[in-house]
């Protein structure tokens, strides 16, 4: 039983960790101008940021999925490499999660940008297009899919992949058939985490992609901006924000990875 | 055992240092000021606040006064929800407004004006030469949002001047446009002529005759609830004497 290595004077720290995480959002919902909420949520605008949020996040969610996996594969198997190599891979992956938001959208300005490094030479604008959005998105909340992916590769049993190889199964056979299917608890657990997280985007968005309604205004987005002029409407906004990520996390996660969930 | 122990005093400790109240600065009763004044000034002050605050603590040597630049509107909503502020002054009487009407201050004087301006890359890749350039689709124009008063004073231009701006992004301060074109991302954006001067070489800056016609006004007011009512109040009488606006008028602002 875990339950017995428990000392009741880890209820104090954990008892204020919840709080600390918990009464902001109570206090957003007590504070919700509930009496016009269906009128300031059926606004067009509203509706349009919802709907950007959701289409980019998940388009995010896809591109990472097809880069993430492959990247969480390697860095699983960097375990052999020398250390300096290793350790760089390893940093680069984890930076953009400590990094200031807004730092990583002038990144992304001063490479994809009209004057970037790599954008001078492109035939085409990428900032303010809704594609700015995915690629600030991506930046932001890959690491999450790759980290989680690659945990569960390094937690998985090796043996099944020899196994099959001593079988004739060829590498991509193994890949298909052992080591995806062997990690897919941790590819939806990441999935998840990297959808929400792109959802919650705001300020690596803004800086890269900047701020044009239907294109790359989103709900985040648009939020701050009401704050500027209508708190109710921005408090509005933010409980639509946390329902849709707290419903994605609860019922997806149930259906998506039985035996994680509690 | 122990370490769990330890965490939770420490988190309680922390915790603890979070909600004691920092000692409140008092002046002292023989006339001379002491302590800390607040201000929470519109971002488009940044360089000359900065300038006006050595000037008056040098006058003040006991004063210390620390800074919240941000968009107005952004800055009231934090004021009308209970930050500890002593000053406030904001890019639009409506924002300061929002201040007045929830009771928190009353005495709102204006200090300064400021002009719209074009910003250009500093080789205006654009070619751009007047407003009238805005409505031309192929330009990257940046506006400030019209949630801020610097949006809503570009709002005012183009409607005065008839023309559909062809936007491409609408940016959530006067900073932030000043950015995309510093960074040449935007051929053209509308910032205060204050903006473009603080911006040096960086950014070429033109006028235009439509912004008389969106000229913003400053007001400046000491906050009822100061915890340092006496340095408030000379801060603001600071601002509003010839010294204050002479700092002021270098940095592009116009008279009252």
């Amino acid at each position: 039983m875990r339950r017995s290595f428990l000392t009741p004077a880890l209820w104090i720290p954990a008892g204020l960790a919840i709080a600390l995480l918990g009464l902001p959002l109570v206090a957003l919902i007590v504070r919700a101008p509930w009496v016009q909420l269906p009128e300031l949520l059926s606004r067009s605008e509203v509706l349009q940021a919802l709907g950007l949020s959701l289409a980019t996040a998940s388009i995010a969610t896809a591109v990472s999925l097809a880069l993430g996996i492959p990247l969480a594969l390697v860095l699983a198997r960097s375990a052999e490499w020398p250390a300096v190599p290793r350790r760089l891979l390893r940093a680069l992956v984890t930076v953009p999660l400590v990094l200031p938001p807004v730092v990583g959208g002038v990144a992304l300005l001063l490479l994809l940008g009209r004057r970037g490094l790599i954008g001078q030479f492109l035939p085409f604008q990428i900032p303010f297009s809704t594609t700015a959005v995915v690629i600030a998105q991506v930046f932001v909340a890959m690491p999450f899919l790759v980290l989680a992916v690659e945990g569960a590769v390094r937690a998985s049993d090796r043996r099944f992949e020899t196994a099959a190889a001593t079988l004739g199964a060829t590498r991509w056979t193994i890949l298909r058939r052992v080591t995806l299917p062997l990690v897919a608890p941790g590819v939806s657990a990441g999935a998840l985490l990297c959808f929400t997280r792109a959802l919650g985007e705001f300020g690596a968005t803004i800086t890269f992609a900047g701020s044009f309604p239907g294109v790359t205004q989103t709900l985040p987005i648009a939020t701050y901006l009401e704050l500027q002029r209508d708190p109710d409407a921005a408090i509005a906004l933010s409980l639509t924000l946390m329902v849709v990520s707290v419903a994605v996390l609860v019922t997806l996660r149930d259906r998506w990875v039985p035996g994680v969930t509690s | 055992m122990r370490r769990p122990l330890v965490l939770a005093a420490l988190a309680t400790l922390a915790l603890a240092g979070c909600t004691a109240a920092a000692p409140e600065p008092r002046p002292t009763t023989e006339g001379t000021l002491s302590g800390t004044v607040t201000v929470f000034a519109a971002a488009s002050l940044t360089e000359s606040f900065q300038a006006i605050a050595d000037a008056f603590t040098a006058e003040h040597p006991g004063v210390e006064v620390t800074f919240n630049f941000g968009g107005s509107s952004g800055l009231a909503t934090q004021i009308v929800e209970g930050a500890p502020v002593d000053v406030f002054a904001a890019a639009s009487p409506a924002t300061m407004t929002t201040v007045t009407d929830a009771g928190l201050a009353t005495d709102a004087h204006d200090f300064a004006t400021n002009t719209l301006e074009i910003a250009v890359p500093t080789d205006n890749p654009g070619g751009v030469t007047g407003l009238a350039d805005f409505a031309n689709p192929d330009l990257a124009i940046a506006l400030c949002a019209a949630e801020v008063p610097c949006g809503a004073a570009a709002a005012r231009a183009l409607d005065a001047a008839g023309i559909v701006a062809s936007v491409d992004t609408y940016e959530q301060d006067v900073k932030a446009v000043l950015t995309k074109v510093e960074l040449g991302e935007v051929d053209a954006g509308l910032v205060y002529r204050t903006d473009v001067l603080a911006a040096g070489a960086k950014v070429k800056g033109i006028e235009f005759p439509e912004a008389a016609g969106a000229i913003a006004r400053y007001p400046i007011a000491a906050l009822t609830a100061s915890a340092n009512p006496d340095a408030a109040a000379a801060f603001v009488a600071f601002v509003l004497s010839d010294a204050g606006q002479q700092i002021l008028q270098e940095a592009g602002f116009g008279a009252p």
